[in-house]
Parts: C-alpha cells; structure tokens; sequence
C-alpha cells in the first residue's frame, strides 16, 4: 500500500485542519488575539481622526487579516504539547509538513472568514471593492504567509500558550507601524519605506489599497504585492518546517 | 513464524544519560510480547522508539519490514500506539476522536463509521459517543484511546501499561480485549509494571533494567531459571511476625504477606518440619500451609535486583 504520496497527505493534513477548527477557533487566545487586538487597536487609530472610509477599511482589512492568521497556530503547539496530544500526532502515519499544512489550513480559514468582517463593513458605508479578484488572491496568499508565519512563533519548545502568544505579539506589534496601516508607505520617510518593505503585511495592505481605493493608491504594482507575498510564504513555511522538526524531539 | 519486530543495537542517549542502551531483541508475528523493568529502566523510551515518536541515537528499528526512520510512514501505519496517559482530545466527542484517528490513517468513511461503532459497543462507550472526553472517568479515557488505536485495523498493537490506575472491571475488559485482538492475529507488544498480567497474557517477555535487556524468555522457561528455591507460605491461627519465627538454616529470606508468612528456601520439605514443630511448640494452630514456585515477580526481582514490596 503506498502511502507515502502526496495526496493521501494532504487529505490527512485536512483531518488536522478540521480536528484544529473544532477545538481551537473558539479559544480565548484565538478571540483576544485575532480579533479583539486588531480591533480595539484600530478603533483607537481612528477616533477623532478625519480620514477617508476606503483608507481606513483598506487599513483595518489588512490589519484583521494579520492578527487573524497569525492568531491560530500559535496556540495549537504548546497546547498539544501539554495535552500529549501531540504524542498522538507523532505516532501517526504523517510527516511533520502534513501537520503543519494541516495547521495552517484551518488558520488560513481562519483568516479569510475574518476578513469577510471589514468587508461587509465597508459596504455597508458605501465602500466598493473596485478589483475583487485582485483582492481576493491577496487575502488567500497572504492568509497562507500570515499562518506559516505563525508556526514559526509556535516552535518555541514550550507547553505555555501565554509564552508563545507574547513572542507572537512583540513581532507582530512593531510590524503594524512600518507597514502603511496606519500611515501610507509613500507619507512614510526613507527609513520607514525601507523598513516597510521587509514586512509581509506591507504587500497585503498595499493590495487592499487598490481594491478598495484603485489604481494610485497602491504604492508597488500588483504583481510585485503577490510576488512578495509569495516569496515570504516560501521563506515562512520553509523556517518553520525546521524550526518544528528541530522543537519537536523537545515537546515530546 | 516471521519477526514483525526487529530491533538491533537501539540506544537512547540523553545528553550525558544513557537511557536505552544498545538492545537488541525480535518480536514474532501473533505473539503477546511482554517488555518489563523498573521504573526509569529504559521501558517507554524504548516504545517510543519502536513507534516512530522519538529517534534513536543509534541502531535500527523494523516493523514488518519498514524502517521506522527509513519509511516512518508505511511503518507507523502499520501499528496502533496506546500510551500510558490518555491523549485522546478532551474537547473531541469520542465519536469525533474516532474519525480524526480514522482520517488520519486514511481509513475510507464507510469502515471508519462501521468499525466506530462496534468499538464504542465492545468498551461500553457507545451511549458516551457524542460527548466530549473531558468528561469521562480514567477507565472510559484508557478505553477510547485503546479503540483509538484500533481504528486503522493494526497490524501490532503497542500497549504501555494499559492498565495501569484502572478499577478492576475496566482493567479486565482491557485484558480480554487484548486476548481477542491476539487470537485474531494481532501482535501485541505489552509493557506492564503487573508482573501477573504478564504472566496471564505473554507468550514472551523482556525484562529490561537500567538500559539494558537482563533477559528475553516464555514466562515459565525464565522461572526455571532460578528454579530450585521454593517459597512455603503459611498462616497460623494467632499472629506470628517474622521475628517470632525459630531460624531455619534452609531459610534464605522471610517475609509477611497480609496475615502469612513467606520462607524463601531451597529445602522445602524440611522447612515445612520445622514449622509444624515450632506450631506445637507453641501450641499454635496452622491455618494455611502452601509451597509456591518462582513467579514471574521473582524472577523480576532476581534479574533487576528491586527491594521486593511487602
């Protein structure tokens, strides 16, 4: 029976995304930091400020869509490591990348339902989506980024969730201001467009500025938003593939 | 009949500490397989191994042919796994624990439905099946990991202390299970600290300490092996401790058990004499007067060298 094939993998990385739905969505780390942060932080971003709805929806997207899919991963490793969960996982007939596929499908999800939150609150005010497609390609690759970029926080060799949510949050805060949420990269100075440019969340953002806002609010092409989006993808999941088949003889 | 379990110079170093070292042993197919020690002797290190968990610093593990780190996939779907802790998922209902361990071994829906239910029955969980696991007792945990481990039809079966903390009803539920499994052809490889279990269930067993394998045998051929001393036990009508008791040269060792009294000895017959004398002597009564021949726990203790309890 050949087994080993990719597949029969990736269905068994789906019975991972489907047992991660069931157990960890309504988690309170998941709550507080996927959805709660994101929001009470842009909510503080724009009281009492005059800015254009489109801006700020643009913004909050690209926000949202950060903290939701990096909020997922995160939790499930230290918590399968103190359940012995994992030991379970272990002694199963997949490999370490099926489980973190699995993973970062359900936080993907994740990610694109949240996302759909920003959206129908713009069109409520009036915002339209000018390119859809556009727009939808970048929530899917970036929520893909943004979950392998959260198993990267989740390799830490710990069974304490709290330990890998304050690593998570150290990152992903200071990454927030260097990315053109708040502020666009083109008002941003020299260093700060430079710094911009090392963050995945930059190209997301810039995506949703011209789906929301069209063509010259975006500050790189649209191809060049994807590539990088793609590139970190690539670079995120490779880190934490390693980082996991190293942490993990240490969880056991 | 063929090895399904082959294990050749396994060793476990962790950083300075040698937790397995170097064992070799064969497991063959349709035998219950009995790994004993003391605690920390090197037992759940080595089932971690042997079921792909953890890697071995050195040696080679094969079951049924595959490399467990060459071919880790089509060895592990091969064989079940029951730990020692339950580590099925809490907020999971069994039914969905079930079907997860299904999915993930890639058993089709139909048989992952079909064979859910008749294990749920068989361990008396079927009216629990839609309720989360973090609402069962330890016995209904230990018996839904263990039909957990069954969901994918295992060719072996690794079981560590599977009774371990169980009331006696679930502990002999487990038992007759592994019985059934094994008539039907599965192998069972068992690590117990019940040296009775062992001997009820085992067609061989392994006793290892301190890393090392000390012997691999049937239980009744390793009790021949320090066959020759006998234990006389006896209980009298008033108490009598060991201290009371008149030395008896053939006497190696005496213990109490409960309300008897335990002699080691290699002269059996004229042991028994000399307490029938000291029971007249004192006018005391003889209640029970029995020889017992090595246990399994005997030659458990005579191989490992532990303080024996009681």
């Amino acid at each position: 029976m050949m087994v080993h094939n990719i597949p029969d993998q990736v269905r068994r990385a789906c019975a991972i995304a489907k047992k991660d739905i069931r157990i960890y969505y309504l988690l309170g780390p998941v709550i507080i930091f996927g959805i709660l942060s994101p929001t009470f932080l842009f909510l503080a971003f724009m009281m009492g400020r005059d800015l254009p709805v489109d801006f700020l929806i643009a913004g909050l997207m690209g926000m949202t869509i950060f903290f939701a899919s990096t909020s997922v991963a995160p939790v499930i490793a230290p918590i399968e490591t103190q359940s012995r969960n994992l030991e379970r996982i272990a002694a199963a007939p997949v490999t370490i990348t099926t489980v973190l596929l699995g993973d970062v499908l359900a936080s993907v999800l994740f990610g694109i339902a949240i996302s759909f939150v920003p959206i129908l609150l713009g069109m409520a005010f009036g915002v339209v989506v000018m390119h859809p497609l556009t727009l939808a390609a970048g929530i899917v690759l970036a929520t893909f980024c943004f979950s392998a970029m959260g198993l990267i926080f989740s390799a830490a060799p710990t069974s304490v969730t709290s330990s890998v949510m304050m690593i998570s949050m150290m990152v992903k805060f200071p990454l927030i201001f260097v990315s053109g949420v708040f502020i666009p990269i083109s008002d941003l100075p020299s260093w700060g467009r430079t710094l911009a440019m090392f963050s995945p969340l930059t190209y997301i953002t810039d995506l949703c500025r011209y789906s929301f806002q069209g063509a010259d609010a975006g500050y790189y092409p649209v191809l060049v938003d994807l590539g990088a989006l793609a590139v970190f993808l690539v670079i995120f999941m490779t880190a934490a593939i390693k980082l996991h088949e190293k942490s993990l003889p240490e969880r056991l | 009949m063929k090895n399904v379990i082959e294990v050749t110079e396994l060793r476990k170093n962790y950083n300075e500490l040698t937790a397995v070292d170097r064992i070799s042993f064969e497991v063959e197919e349709g035998e219950v397989f009995g790994f004993l020690g003391p605690n920390g002797a090197g037992k759940t290190t080595t089932v971690r191994m042997l079921t792909g968990i953890i890697k071995p610093t050195s040696g080679r593990i094969s079951i049924m042919g595959f490399g467990i780190e060459q071919d880790p996939i089509k060895a592990k779907q091969l064989i079940g796994v029951v730990p020692e802790l339950s580590n099925a998922y809490n907020e999971l209902s069994a039914w969905n624990n079930l079907q997860f361990m299904a999915e993930l071994y890639g058993v089709s829906r139909g048989v992952a439905e079909e064979r859910a239910e008749k294990l749920l029955t068989k361990f008396d969980l079927y009216d629990r099946r839609d309720h989360k696991v973090k609402t069962f007792s330890k016995g209904m945990k230990q018996k839904l990991t263990i039909a957990m481990a069954l969901m994918n039809d295992p060719a072996i079966l690794f079981l560590d202390e599977p009774t371990s903390g169980l009331d006696v009803r679930s502990a002999r539920l487990i038992k007759k299970m592994m019985r059934e499994l094994n008539n039907a052809g599965t192998t069972i490889f068992l690590t117990t600290h019940y040296m009775e279990e062992a001997n009820q269930l085992c067609s061989r067993v392994a006793i290892i300490n301190h890393g090392r394998i000390a012997a691999t045998d049937a239980p009744e051929k390793l009790k021949t092996r320090i066959g020759g001393l006998e234990w006389v036990e006896i209980s009298f009508d008033t108490h009598v401790s060991v201290s009371d008791l008149p030395d008896i040269p053939q006497v190696l060792e005496v213990r109490s058990s409960g309300d008897k009294l335990q002699l080691y000895t290699d002269e059996p017959g004229s042991t028994i004499s000399r307490l029938v004398d000291y029971a007249r002597s004192t006018d005391r009564t003889i209640v029970t007067l029995n020889t017992l021949t090595p246990t399994l726990e005997d030659v458990f203790i005579k191989l490992t060298g532990e303080g024996r309890a009681g």
